[in-house]
């Protein structure tokens, strides 16, 4: 619905104020899902295609409209593609950046498994959005490139997130193997079966002839929360005996991985950890920035793909452009934030303008860096505003501590007795309306959940606002009346 | 499932017959004769006397002990029924390891005498499931064919060591040495007592069949009766006796090729085309022809039959030139012969041209390109071609022999010729299945059956496939016939009928797929051998892998000894204990034990000690502690059952006084794993081994000293006994000498490395896997660092320093050093809350004012609450931080991972 409707504003192009804002929603609804870390990790990965979705067909669409009239709309849309490919990670990069060690590392260690049959296992443990799977994924693209290799290996590949437990990820393990074929149709019956049939087959294999499987378990800290660690035990123990080659490969962000393994779970592996913690610099975190933004030689329009490749060459010695990066590279160094800057900022580009510039970079930044409340705060009504500015008065008075709706009343009452000349009384349960509806947008939140069965009114609430935040959306807010701003600046209500 | 009177659900009531034959005053014994056995809900009674064999309830209800009863006494009280047996074995019973000893396949029929002084031969005579026929059947014979599966054979006997010829002698029980009531022994020891008329007919089949082999088959089946005849000659006394040779050799599956390029393909070609045209013509003609037809041809085979047979029979069936001599022979009347020449004939090539024309055979080059797997077996064929020619000829006669009763049974047209041609296609194809090792489909599901001689009741119903099968091969070949005449639609046809995922050579049979009952699943094998480890550091990583085996295990030889005594002394007196072994991980438990099992194991073998089983289950292995009895009853015997079921079969056994029973040996991994609430698992596994008649041996395995103590109860703990060992973690020169036992002279490390690699092992953990682990490690960075400068090519100390700081140093301080600056802002403003506050803890609004200030202090632009939420959750996932859930938004409240004093030295330090 969102999307379509959204779709259809951008078609019409006639309101680029209410566009925003549509996108600012969007935004909120989903920071406003992504609460927990990993929610938000696989949610990015998918935002970025729902990005795509939203910003796709546009240019597409203009640039059939005025085809006849423009011949670089087909260079804008190959251009488009061709980066959008790059920023939401659907192709992997020649050559991963600034990992050349790790990168070494992991190969020589795979092409062993591959290649004389040794088994091992190693954990790749870097933060968020560090490269983690992009550097498996070109070590494996290699690997599978090598003659004696590509035949040679059986990829497994399991999610934390995905097979959240020990049964499932054992299913899934004798599919992708494709072991289920050799019990023919038949489901297997129970999860211990299906243990005892997946070790017997990884225990009849040996060093030289069987073929070496790579398990690749992503977010492996969730699999340490399974029952007992059976699979990491089992994983593990094969890696350690004399049976089938295995390669045990753990991707995880937490550097307290290995504190999670069970004593005999630790013992069995091998304590390789290969760290990906950036130590880029600025400078070299530009040169990314230019390079993942310029067009290869081989774009099929070489006129075109030299406009765009100067104009990148010279947007990133801009000023203001710099400044944007550097607060992006400041607030964190992963590829992940920069490709989804300048992912909005490469959709901004159209036929009227078919070079990326500054401009676009810095509404690309405004719309990134919006925090998600301010946004909340600019749809309320004066009443809630003003509800609002008393509850911050409340939490300065009283030092952070809780209030109740009661409290909140009086205070606005003081001041609508006091000061105010633009604002009318309103009734009581008005208010408590209000209340209510700031309730519902968490805006205020019940001390303790509300288990308690007092009164409505003497419920003990707390402000999820910080001061800066009531005070920022004050300055922002549209036609808001003069002693309401003044009411908020005062010191004491 | 069972085919004997299984014992689970009737009851059987047993009495005395007649009066008591005899008394020993002295022991209070009252002897009888025999004994009746009632089961409820049948009306007769079965009869057991002295001198006929018997079955004697056992483990496994498919296949019952056998014995033949030699006594039957009483005690005075009169309650208690006891019976002196003498002892057979079936082929499973004897030890896996001494199977081989038999040298060829046993037959499923078959029994073994069985002479062990030691065993047990009273036995509690209500044990005694009911009768059973034997026979003997001397060692040069091969086995009789056609019999009921309910005869058992016994031709050997076998000594707990090795097979001998069994002297026929022995068989009675007169002359047996521990037959002591004369009276008793009657003349009857042969007669059956079994009134039944049909199991009397087959006993005097069974007579004859010792008397002359040329009977063998007559009796039992009806439509034999057809050939009766004509074939009552030497050459059926021959071909039975290939039979029952081709089904007891263990190569019976290889027979044919039929696509090879022959080694003898001149003459193939002379007769190939003399029977061109003709063989065509026969063919056509006898599809067309009416069931009269069909029987005047049927009549005219067997005299050429016998024709050839006669030719065959004198000769050792090796001469080169005998399959010419019979082609020439047979020239004039080969349409009609080439139905059956290839039944009789010795050699495959020939067979194969008769069987399919010709122009099949000159697209045999073609074929072999097509299926890459095909070209393979030509050179195979020939080295063993002239070696199996009897058994081929015999696998032939089976075939022949199964035609007749298809044809009455069914009366649809049927050729030997097309039989033959259809069998031999798929055992061909069943061959190249197994020998290029697919997945095991349902095809090799059936060659298992066929072979593993055990499984009386697989194979009976895989014979019945067989048979099926055989015939809707008919069909398939009759239509290829009469479609084209030329065999290459039937080519393509297979090859359509071939789903695209198999590879090429799999049968395309039209049998149903079945599921095999025991799945082999394995891993596929890979196309090239791995390499082999190429220098001095690449052999020094192989022997320092975890999983390489040493020879030896240095510095566990008191445990090893101790262990060892242990077993040991309840090995060879068969009696029960339990051991409980501790140590923390990668201090050899698991292997020590290994190591112990394996040189008992030798010296059973050469048999110093008893032979004893060894049963290994982990923890860990099984998803919940009741399945600990799936397991073992699965290894111990094969079986699947549920957990409640196993354990139930499992008290069974343990506690049943069996005689012949080994003694198991039952390792316990992991034993903390198996704890539940009401610890019947533990119970149960420590309970067995007291129980007298048990002999079980449990080896349990865990990581801490104390867990009797602290997960136990009383009557666990009390059951476990005392005898308790813990494995110390290694010193470092234990580890110094483990890896150099490892390296075994290849010169790789230097000493001082070893050294510190032991030393600082030793220091942490003692944990032996984690010192081999490390030295990997260091040997990688030496092969990296190697190619630059270091000239020695020895790990060095910088290597080994090297590893150890990968592997033990904390990455905390390289993760905060490395971080973002306002991820680093944040870090600084949560040490600065925790001093304002002087608590370790504190929210995310209190945290977040400090780095707005510190922002300000820095010059950067200060952050809005959500980037410092993403910055602190992104320290949160690296766990830098520990926080709460984000859905506390302003109020989650922050605590450091790590020491305030690591953050600020990595800090500084930048």
């Amino acid at each position: 619905m969102c999307l379509k409707f959204y779709g259809e504003l951008l078609e019409a192009q006639n309101q680029p104020v209410h566009s925003s804002v549509s996108w600012a929603a969007e935004r909120h609804l989903l920071s406003a899902l992504m609460w927990t870390p990993e929610i938000r990790h696989v949610a990015s990965r998918k935002y970025a295609g729902q990005w795509r979705e939203i910003t796709g067909p546009a240019p597409v669409k203009m640039s059939k409209r005025r085809s006849a009239a423009l011949t670089g709309a087909q260079g804008i849309s190959l251009a488009q593609k061709l980066l959008r490919e790059r920023l939401c990670h659907q192709k992997l990069p020649d050559q991963p950046v600034g990992l050349d060690s790790q990168y070494k590392h992991l190969l020589e260690l795979l092409r062993r498994t591959a290649v004389h049959g040794e088994s091992n296992s190693v954990l790749i443990v870097g933060p968020r959005g560090s490269g983690k799977t992009m550097l498996l994924g070109c070590v494996l693209r290699e690997l599978m490139s090598l003659k004696e290799a590509q035949k040679n290996v059986l990829l497994v590949e399991l999610n934390g997130l995905l097979q959240t437990d020990d049964k499932i990820a054992l299913k899934e393990i004798t599919r992708q193997l494709h072991l289920e074929n050799v019990v023919g149709d038949k489901v297997f019956g129970s999860f211990a079966e299906n243990l005892a049939f997946l070790l017997e087959a990884l225990k009849k294999g040996d060093k030289s002839s069987s073929r070496p499987v790579l398990f690749v378990l992503d977010e492996f800290d969730l699999f340490a929360h399974h029952k007992n660690q059976t699979l990491l035990y089992n994983l593990l123990d094969v890696s350690q005996s004399a049976q089938t080659p295995v390669a045990v490969l753990g991707l995880t962000c937490r550097l307290d991985v290995l504190e999670l393994l069970e004593k005999r779970v630790k013992s069995r592996f091998s304590h390789r950890q290969i760290h990906l913690f950036s130590s880029l610099s600025f400078a070299q975190y530009l040169d990314v920035v230019r390079a993942q933004l310029s067009l290869p030689p081989d774009f099929p329009d070489p006129k075109f793909s030299d406009e765009w490749n100067h104009s990148v060459t010279k947007l990133c010695e801009d000023k203001t452009v710099e400044e944007i990066l550097r607060r992006n590279f400041n607030g964190s160094k992963d590829f992940r934030s920069l490709h989804s800057l300048l992912f909005l900022a490469v959709s901004r580009v159209s036929v009227s303008h078919s070079t990326l510039r500054e401009a676009d970079l810095i509404e690309a930044w405004r719309l990134i860096s919006v925090d998600s409340k301010a946004n909340v705060l600019h749809g309320l009504s004066i009443l809630e505003l003003c509800l609002i500015i008393a509850m911050k008065h409340l939490n300065d008075t009283y030092d952070g501590e809780p209030f109740n709706f009661q409290m909140v009343h009086n205070e606005f009452k003081k001041f609508i007795q006091r000061k105010s000349h633009s604002i009318h009384k309103f009734e009581k349960p008005v208010v408590m309306k209000a209340f209510e509806h700031l309730l519902q947008l968490e805006l205020v939140r019940p001390v303790d959940s509300g288990v308690c069965k007092v009164q409505r009114e003497y419920q003990l609430m707390r402000l999820m606002l910080e001061h800066g935040q009531v005070m920022e959306a004050l300055q922002r807010y549209p036609q808001c009346p003069t002693d309401v701003k003044q009411w908020a600046l005062s010191a004491f209500g | 499932m069972s085919r004997y009177i299984t014992r689970l659900r009737m009851r059987r009531t047993y009495k005395w017959n007649g009066r008591p034959v005899g008394e020993d005053r002295k022991l209070k014994r009252q002897y009888y004769e025999s004994m009746s056995i009632s089961v409820e809900g049948k009306t007769e009674d079965a009869t057991v006397s002295l001198g006929q064999y018997i079955l004697i309830e056992g483990d496994d209800d498919d296949n019952p002990f056998v014995a033949q009863l030699l006594k039957l006494y009483t005690d005075d009280s009169g309650k208690k029924k006891t019976a002196v047996l003498q002892w057979f074995v079936r082929m499973c019973e004897v030890p896996q390891n001494k199977r081989k000893l038999l040298g060829r396949d046993p037959h499923p029929q078959e029994i073994f005498f069985y002479q062990d002084r030691s065993c047990d031969n009273e036995v509690d005579g209500e044990t005694i499931l009911g009768a059973v026929q034997i026979e003997y059947v001397p060692v040069q014979d091969p086995f009789p064919v056609g019999k009921s599966r309910d005869i058992l054979f016994v031709k050997l006997l076998w000594d707990t060591k090795s097979f001998r010829a069994l002297d026929p002698e022995l068989m009675q029980p007169s002359q047996s040495p521990k037959s002591p009531p004369p009276s008793s022994r009657g003349p009857q020891t042969r007669a059956l007592p079994t009134p039944d008329p049909s199991v009397m007919k087959r006993a005097m089949s069974g007579i004859l069949t010792r008397g002359s082999m040329s009977t063998g088959k007559m009796s039992s089946s009806e439509a034999e009766s057809l050939h009766s005849a004509s074939k009552l000659s030497a050459a059926k006394a021959l071909s039975a006796k290939r039979r029952s040779q081709a089904v007891s050799g263990p190569q019976v599956r290889k027979k044919l090729d039929l696509c090879s390029p022959s080694k003898n393909m001149s003459r193939d070609d002379v007769l190939g085309e003399l029977l061109d045209e003709r063989s065509e013509k026969t063919l056509t003609s006898k599809l067309n022809t009416s069931p009269t037809g069909r029987i005047s041809i049927s009549i005219r085979l067997t005299p050429l039959n016998l024709n050839k047979e006669e030719c065959v029979s004198p000769l050792s069936s090796h001469s080169p030139d005998k399959p010419r001599m019979t082609a020439h022979d047979k020239d004039d009347a080969a349409s009609v012969f080439l139905g059956v020449q290839p039944i009789e004939d010795d050699d495959p090539e020939p067979l194969i041209n008769t069987g399919r024309t010709p122009r099949k055979r000159e697209a045999t080059p073609r074929r072999a390109g097509l299926r890459g797997l095909k070209a393979r077996t030509p050179s195979r064929r020939k080295d063993s071609a002239a070696l199996r020619e009897p058994a081929l000829a015999a696998l032939a006669e089976e075939e022949h022999e199964d035609s007749p009763i298809n044809t009455a049974a069914t009366s649809r047209s049927k050729r030997k010729s097309a039989q033959l041609v259809s069998s031999r296609i798929k055992k061909q194809l069943n061959l190249l299945g197994n020998k290029i090792g697919l997945q095991s489909d349902g095809e090799d599901g059936d060659d298992d059956d066929c072979f593993i001689p055990s499984k009386i009741d697989l194979q009976s119903s895989s014979d019945e496939e067989e048979e099926a099968k055989i015939d809707s091969e008919d069909e398939l070949i009759v239509k290829k016939h009469r479609g084209s005449g030329t065999s290459r639609s039937t080519e393509k046809t297979r090859v359509s009928a071939r789903t695209p995922r198999k590879t090429p050579s799999k049968k395309t049979a039209p049998a149903t797929p079945r599921t095999p009952r025991h799945a082999t699943p394995s891993i596929p094998s890979r196309t090239a051998p791995a390499r082999k480890p190429g220098n001095v550091l690449e052999e020094a990583r192989a022997r320092l892998h975890v999983s390489s085996v040493p020879e030896s295990l240095p510095c566990r030889e008191q445990e090893f000894q101790d262990i060892y005594n242990f077993v040991e002394s309840k090995v060879i007196d068969g009696t029960g204990g339990c051991m409980y072994i501790s140590g923390v991980p990668g201090t050899g438990k698991t292997a020590t034990v290994h190591e112990v099992i394996r040189s008992l194991q030798q010296s059973a073998e050469q048999d110093e000690i008893p032979h004893f089983r060894f049963i290994e289950i982990n923890g860990m292995k099984m998803t919940d502690p009741h399945q600990a009895y799936v397991q073992i009853l699965q290894k111990l015997t094969d079986q699947k059952a549920t957990p409640d079921h196993a354990a139930a079969l499992l008290e069974k056994r343990f506690s049943a006084p069996a005689p012949k029973k080994e003694t198991v040996v039952l390792l316990v991994d992991e034993l903390d794993l198996l704890w539940t609430r009401k610890q019947n698992v533990m119970y149960n596994l420590f309970d067995w081994p007291t129980r007298r008649n048990a002999r079980l041996v449990v080896l349990t395995i865990a990581n801490t000293m104390d867990l009797p103590e602290r997960i136990m109860i009383n009557r666990v703990a009390s059951r476990l006994g005392l005898t308790r060992m813990s494995f110390q973690p290694y010193t470092f020169k234990q580890l110094q000498q483990i890896i150099t036992s490892r390296l075994n002279r290849v010169k790789a490390f230097e000493e001082d490395a070893l050294q510190l690699v032991s030393r600082k092992v030793a220091a942490l953990s003692g944990d032996a896997r984690r010192c081999l682990d490390i030295c990997r490690r260091a040997t990688e960075i030496c092969e990296h660092s190697g190619s630059q400068k270091n000239s020695s090519g020895l790990v060095g100390m910088s290597h080994v320093m090297e590893a150890l700081d990968e592997m033990f140093s904390s990455s905390y301080i390289s993760a905060i050093r490395c971080a973002s600056v306002q991820e680093q802002l944040f870090l600084r403003a949560v040490i600065a809350e925790f001093r304002r506050l002087g608590l370790e803890e504190a929210t995310f609004q209190q945290v977040f004012v400090q780095h707005q200030a510190l922002c300000r202090v820095e010059g950067l632009q200060p952050a809005n609450v959500s980037e410092g939420l993403t910055v602190c959750q992104r320290l949160g996932s690296c766990r830098l931080l520990l926080l709460e859930g984000s859905r506390l938004d302003l109020f989650l409240r922050i605590r450091l991972n790590v020491s305030q004093d690591d953050v600020l030295y990595a800090l500084k330090a930048d």
